[in-house]
């Protein structure tokens, strides 16, 4: 258990050195938080108030939770996994004595927690002075909120991990790789509450661990699912989990043993 | 016994576009490239074992097989007592791994700070394993860049410190796959005294692959010669070293073009060819018959010599030769 204390806080450190990205990442996230934001409200007001329970403040809220968390869940991806399969680096990885989902696990943990600080918080102080953020005022939500956030960012990591390691049985995964970016970035919640998708697409949705990496810690942490809830979504976060942990060791150990280690 | 490996072997499938014209180019055919075939040897606690063989011999194949990330196409293999494959974090904890191509430190960190990440993952409690890294820095004189981002270690001070990362749980067994590649002279030397240091303080046993042959000399005192996937020799330095003598190579610039004929050399010396039009010559000889003095003086005697070096068989050369000798 150890070394993956050691690999996150390394990696808390590793990610600690690149402060200047962090900060124009944290630049970034909040322009397009803003163009977000508008395009939202001026279709909330065109629509007369409210769309799909939203109304103007709820839907900016939602809007900069999204921006904040998303570097913290490691949205964009890391194909670090498959770029070592590539150049042949995987060995140094499988000649560790430790887990290797679980190590890279530790990894993006240590640099969600970096990321938190100078890429979350920038965007929700922006979106509280610009448009104004509508937050419970009770500490429940926060807490559960916060367990739904580490479910997401360790779900959100799985979904990645499974296509890095696809890298083990093709050469070249960009294709699954931009075809998952899509499904996730619809399906997640991040261009819109998936609450506001035709019902058919609502329920494709919901049959994919997509909602459970970023609508589900925005709407707890927003408040606008109540405890019983909100306990709800968790647990199928947790389900979602199970499984997809599942998934990623049976991968290693079958991927493993078809992998054949590039380069000398 | 450390290493037992018994008709171990590994083949690969590639890929080849279709030769012919026209459509029968995008008909892709597939190859068998047998990589490793039916090797057999085994491996004493406390041996220094060098394992030689040019490029695409199958050596790193081998140790691939032997470290657990790559599974055999057939044959049995046990490193430590373990299976490799299977065991593969078990044995992880035993073994030592050095590749010379790759690096197992945190590149973006102090090298210092790649060792508490180490020595955790060897569970083993920092009573045990700063000692040992104090001893360890001091050894590979790594002090004077403790501090410095891996990233930005020179080839040799980096080195250094990764063959100090393989030793820091000190393993039964460290296998180091072309350790000095790319080193100058001093920094190869310093880390040769290291590991022969820890094989006699600490008796581990050694395995390491190498195009130099002066690696295998200042370390090891058995040979494993590999050719085409195929053992080619196994056995003590001496007997390599005496094939190894067998051929040395004498080349020769005249002061004005001499045809290969003209030669008249002595017995156990063999012409190899003209270049230059008939300016330099190459002579094999056996120094075990023949000096180098003689040969040069029978030469002189021929034709007025301009120049002339000596060569020493390379690992190639001499890999060839143990290969058409054991046929």
């Amino acid at each position: 258990m150890r070394a993956y204390w050691e690999l996150a806080k390394s990696s808390f450190r590793r990610n600690s050195t690149y402060r200047l990205a962090a900060f124009s990442g944290a630049f970034t996230n909040s322009v397009f938080g803003l163009i977000r934001a508008s395009l939202l409200l001026s279709a909330i007001s065109t629509a007369g108030g409210t769309i799909g329970g939203y109304s103007a403040v709820e839907a900016a809220t939602y809007v900069w939770l999204g921006q904040a968390l998303l570097a913290p869940l490691g949205l964009f991806g890391s194909a670090e996994l498959a770029g070592r399969v590539k150049s042949g680096d995987i060995a140094v990885d499988l000649s560790r004595s430790v887990n290797l989902t679980a190590s890279y696990w530790a990894q993006d943990v240590g640099r969600a927690a970096f990321d938190i600080l100078p890429r979350g918080v920038p965007p929700l102080v922006i979106g509280a002075l610009v448009t104004g953020l509508s937050l419970p005022t009770t500490a429940g939500p926060y807490v559960l909120g916060f367990v739904s956030v580490l479910a997401a960012l360790t779900l959100s990591f799985l979904g990645f991990f499974v296509i890095n390691l696809l890298s083990f049985w093709v050469v070249e995964i960009r294709g699954y790789w931009m075809l998952y970016l899509v499904l996730m970035n619809l399906l997640s919640g991040f261009l819109v509450p998936v609450t506001w998708f035709p019902q058919w697409m609502l329920d494709f949705a919901r049959a994919t661990p997509f909602p459970s990496m970023l609508q589900t810690p925005v709407d707890i942490l927003a408040g606008r699912t109540d405890g019983a809830l909100s306990l709800a979504l968790v647990g199928v976060q947790l389900l979602w989990l199970a499984v997809l942990l599942a998934g990623t060791q049976l991968m290693v150990r079958y991927g493993s043993r078809k992998l054949v280690v590039q380069g000398g | 016994m450390i290493i037992e490996a018994e008709q171990l072997s590994r083949s690969f499938t590639v890929a080849e576009r279709g030769m012919g014209r026209g459509w029968a180019r995008l008909r892709r055919g597939a190859r068998t490239v047998h990589a490793v075939r039916e090797v057999s040897f085994t491996v004493e606690q406390g041996e220094a074992v060098g394992y030689i063989g040019a490029n695409g011999a199958g050596k790193s194949t081998t140790i691939k097989m032997l470290t657990g990330i790559l599974v055999p196409s057939s044959g049995q293999v046990r490193v430590c007592g373990l299976q490799p494959v299977p065991q593969r974090q078990a044995l992880a904890r035993k073994i030592g791994v050095v590749f010379g191509q790759r690096s197992q430190l945190w590149w973006d960190l102090p090298l210092e700070d790649s060792f508490p990440i180490l020595g955790a993952m060897h569970r083993q409690p920092e009573s045990r394993w700063r000692p040992r890294f104090q001893e360890l820095a001091e050894q590979m004189a790594l002090g004077p860049f403790l501090g410095t981002p891996v990233r930005q270690l020179s080839l040799g001070q980096r080195m250094r410190g990764e063959v100090a990362a393989a030793l820091l749980h000190r393993p039964e067994l460290v296998i180091l796959d072309e350790p000095t590649i790319g080193l100058d002279m001093i920094s190869k030397e310093s880390l040769r005294r290291c590991l022969d240091f820890e094989r006699r303080e600490h008796g581990t046993t050694l395995l390491l692959t190498t195009h130099d042959m002066s690696d295998v000399q200042r370390l090891c005192q058995r040979v494993l010669v590999v050719d085409d996937g195929a053992i080619a020799f196994d056995g003590p330095l001496t007997g390599l070293a005496e094939v190894a003598e067998a051929r040395r190579t004498m080349v020769v610039d005249f002061s004005s073009p001499l045809p290969g004929a003209a030669l008249v050399l002595p017995p156990g010396a063999v012409h190899l060819g003209a270049e230059a039009e008939g300016i330099r010559h190459r002579i094999a000889f056996d120094p075990r018959q023949l000096s180098a003095a003689a040969l040069l003086a029978a030469v002189t005697a021929t034709a007025e010599v301009a120049d002339l070096s000596l060569h020493e068989p390379d690992i190639e050369d001499l890999v060839r030769q143990l290969y058409t000798s054991a046929r």
